[in-house]
């Protein structure tokens, strides 16, 4: 198969698993572009993407530009702070509109769940969601779980551990979807205020006690509080959280064995991770990083293949 | 449809050995040349090339990579169906090289023209130099021609050249298949 069973990517879970696995192996020689002395190639020359975030971003919105760049398509930035959507503009109108510029794809970002399966409805382009509200981030999702592949040579059979605020994180259930159709199992844990009721519908075991949870833990994803997202308090302070759910090496020192650490980025230091566990070798923050430009690469490379 | 044997195993032998004495005779020790299979299926003859200048011809250090140029193909969003990329493997220099390209057959002369460019993504080589097993004259889309070519084949455009090797097919011949009769 050479082709995704998708025309947009808006959702891990509309993904196969022979999507995902195909993702992979297109990242694998994305990657080795990127360690040319020229990393560029010129597929997607005669495609033009939009970049439109709603919501701030850095890592994503670079990784996403740096990503259409190395593969030659042209790219136009939109950020909704400076445009026409502050003077009422809605969605599809302002999404149209860029389109009327003759763009192929659209990138985009959004604080609402689902606005990229609605702009998919009513706009002809393809459509990449590159987080809506507390729902999806499928490239997140893609690029955590190829680094877990990259380091541990497989991510069936894994048990991985997401840590923190899973109420408000599109990265977590977008993880959940990913693991699960690779074959991983997938504990969530943290205070049971930022636990999803229900969550374990979707086949994820729930852990309360983080010392526990960690000693059946292959890889730990720690997730970053969302304070942006709470509209009230949802742990009595940031000390507490951090002594029952801060990943702190003292933790790691009492466990028999060494999990693969990760971070979807912005990392509250001294909250989720302490300093000395962000940049320990454990930690492959960076390498994320890195795999996320291969892997959106591979992503843009294959939806624009079946334009 | 008809095959017909263009070359069976002996005759490929022959070629082999011809072509490995020919890219001898003007790249002499190999230290400023280096080899390129084109992916996906030039890499078995350039592995067998590889292995016969090696071990035959006790040629020491030779340069030998593959090379894959599905980003860089010009018929990208034209063709029916996408192609899976391949592995590339360059773990050398090409800077002021000579690199030799090789592939099974030479037909349109496109994804030469595709190599060349993704080539210059890992430094700026001395020459270049196309070695094909089988050469299709006449159906050629772009004015590129072998320096080393096993043998020319006039073949019809509703012709297709099948390659075997050992390796990968389970035997070394080549074939014309014809889907007209």
């Amino acid at each position: 198969m050479s082709q995704l069973s998708v025309p947009h990517l808006l959702g891990i879970k509309n993904l196969t698993e022979s999507d995902i696995q195909l993702v992979f192996e297109t990242a694998d020689q994305f990657k080795e572009v990127l360690g040319r002395p020229i990393k560029k190639v010129p597929s997607l020359r005669d495609v033009t993407i939009a970049n439109i975030f709603f919501e701030n971003s850095t890592r994503t919105k670079l990784s996403f530009e740096l990503a259409e760049k190395r593969l030659s398509a042209d790219v136009i930035n939109f950020s909704a702070g400076q445009s026409s959507v502050k003077k009422g503009e809605t969605l599809v109108d302002t999404v149209n509109n860029i389109l009327a510029m003759k763009v192929d794809m659209v990138v985009m970002r959004h604080h609402h769940a689902g606005a990229a399966m609605f702009l998919s409805k009513h706009v002809k382009a393809r459509i990449v969601n590159a987080g809506d509200g507390a729902h999806e981030h499928p490239t997140q999702a893609l690029l955590d779980a190829y680094s877990i592949r990259e380091r541990l040579g497989d991510v069936a059979g894994k048990r991985v551990l997401i840590v923190g605020d899973i109420l408000h994180s599109r990265v977590a259930l977008s993880n959940i979807f990913a693991l699960q159709k690779l074959g991983a199992s997938v504990t969530v844990c943290g205070p049971q205020s930022l636990i999803p009721r229900y969550i374990e519908a979707l086949g994820v075991e729930v852990a309360l006690d983080f010392d526990q949870a960690l000693k059946k833990a292959d890889v730990v994803n720690m997730l970053r509080v969302q304070n942006e997202r709470m509209e009230y308090s949802y742990f009595p302070s940031t000390r507490e959280y951090v002594m029952q759910y801060g990943l702190t090496s003292e933790r790691l020192g009492r466990l028999d064995h060494k999990p693969l650490i990760m971070h979807p980025g912005p990392i509250n230091r001294g909250v989720e991770l302490s300093s000395e566990i962000a940049d320990s070798s454990d930690a492959i923050i960076l390498d994320q990083v890195e795999n996320g430009v291969a892997v959106r690469m591979a992503v843009l490379y294959l939806l624009a293949s079946a334009m | 449809m008809s095959e017909t044997l263009l070359l069976d195993s002996k005759a490929i032998h022959l070629l082999l050995h011809r072509l490995a004495n020919q890219l001898l005779e003007h790249h002499l020790d190999f230290s400023e040349t280096v080899l390129i299979g084109l992916q996906p299926r030039g890499i078995f003859f350039a592995n067998r090339l590889g292995k016969l200048l090696i071990e035959e011809y006790g040629i020491k250090d030779l340069s030998l990579g593959y090379l894959d140029i599905t980003f860089f193909r010009d018929d990208f969003r034209r063709s029916q169906e996408p192609l899976k990329a391949n592995k590339t493997k360059i773990d050398f220099l090409v800077e002021n090289k000579k690199v030799v390209f090789i592939d099974d057959v030479l037909y349109t002369g496109r994804s030469i023209q595709s190599a060349l460019s993704a080539i210059q993504s890992f430094g700026r080589p001395k020459a270049i130099e196309l070695l094909v097993l089988i050469d299709r004259r006449f159906s050629r889309h772009l004015p590129i021609q072998p320096n080393y070519r096993g043998r020319q084949v006039d073949a019809i455009n509703q012709e297709r050249v099948k390659v075997c090797w050992k390796e990968n097919e389970g035997e070394d011949a080549v074939y014309i298949l014809n889907n007209t009769l």
